[in-house]
């Protein structure tokens, strides 16, 4: 069983990469970009019957920082 | 006066932290491997000391905050210890919830290493009792993630306790309200960005940090 886990900063919190990630596509000539936000995805290979819970515990444990980001958990089958 | 200074792969301020504490102790203090799941008994302060502890993998500070030595630290500022965290060392109190908030990239996107201003905003504190109130003093930084975010109800809550400790004096990473340091509801733990190792003797080129330690060390000799 594969979890993958989106972890995003919340709206409001400054992400000086999605700024660098913006002003590059700009240099590139895309133009029409409105915002950049970068995040992080994790892939969890679980054993199966892994708990939803254990999943949610281990992003509030370690793989979010839930002070300043958000995740959300897309189970693979 | 028993300390401790805590070593993760990755620290590179550990020695100099550790020549800190002895400088104005006279007493050398253990080190302590992050593999270690105790500390030795009353300890009276502990340093967690900057550097870049498991190659700041995922988040500065996100591994070193939960590896098994950091729940005895936690344990031992429950009882009272003393503990001061900078720099890298900030950034894994946060992350272990010892101090509230979390630090982010530096606003301009840039690892900013200068000395910078500071301005010492509670000088009652155990780490800041050798300075003045307002008193204006100068701390090296270096790092890329200092950024302090906190939301305003807790940023509110930290400058109505007088938890801010230093605020930067200048524009330096995006900090909000400039904070630089900031102590726990106790008062007995505080994080900060800048270095106050790195100036405590003439050679160093200043010689702000060192009241820093002293007024720590005079507590701490008071309080035995």
């Amino acid at each position: 069983m594969k979890a993958r886990i989106f972890v995003t900063l919340k709206g409001g919190v400054l992400d000086p990469q999605g700024k660098a990630i913006h002003h590059a596509l700009d240099g590139l000539g895309f133009s029409g970009v409105n915002d950049v936000r970068a995040g992080k995805l994790i892939e969890l290979d679980l054993a199966d019957g892994t708990s939803d819970e254990d999943i949610d515990a281990m992003c509030r444990k370690l793989l979010a920082n839930t002070v300043i980001e958000n995740y959300r958990i897309e189970k693979v089958a | 006066m028993k300390s401790a200074v805590i070593v993760f792969p990755g620290s590179n301020c550990d020695r100099d932290l550790a020549v800190a504490f002895e400088a104005v102790s006279g007493s050398k203090p253990v080190m302590i491997w992050h593999r270690d799941t105790e500390l030795p008994d009353d300890l009276d302060l502990i340093g967690v000391p900057g550097g870049f502890s498991y190659g700041d993998y995922l988040r500065s500070g996100a591994m070193a905050a939960r590896s098994p030595v950091m729940q005895a630290v936690a344990k031992a500022a429950e009882k009272g210890a003393y503990v001061l965290g900078i720099c890298n060392g900030f950034q894994v109190l946060t992350e272990s919830g010892l101090l509230p908030g979390a630090l982010l990239r530096n606003a301009g996107g840039h690892f900013v290493c200068r000395d910078v201003a500071l301005t010492v905003e509670n000088a009652q504190s155990a780490f800041t009792s050798r300075y003045g109130a307002g008193e204006a003093i100068s701390f090296p930084v270096a790092h890329h993630d200092g950024n302090y975010f906190a939301d305003t109800e807790t940023l509110d809550r930290l400058e109505g306790e007088g938890r801010v400790a230093l605020r930067y004096a200048e524009s330096v990473n995006g900090s909000a309200r400039n904070i630089a340091g900031i102590l726990n509801e106790a008062g007995n733990v505080l994080g900060m960005m800048p270095h106050p190792e790195r100036v405590i003797e003439p050679a160093h080129g200043a010689t702000d940090g060192r009241r820093l330690f002293e007024g720590l060390v005079e507590g701490l000799l008071a309080r035995a």
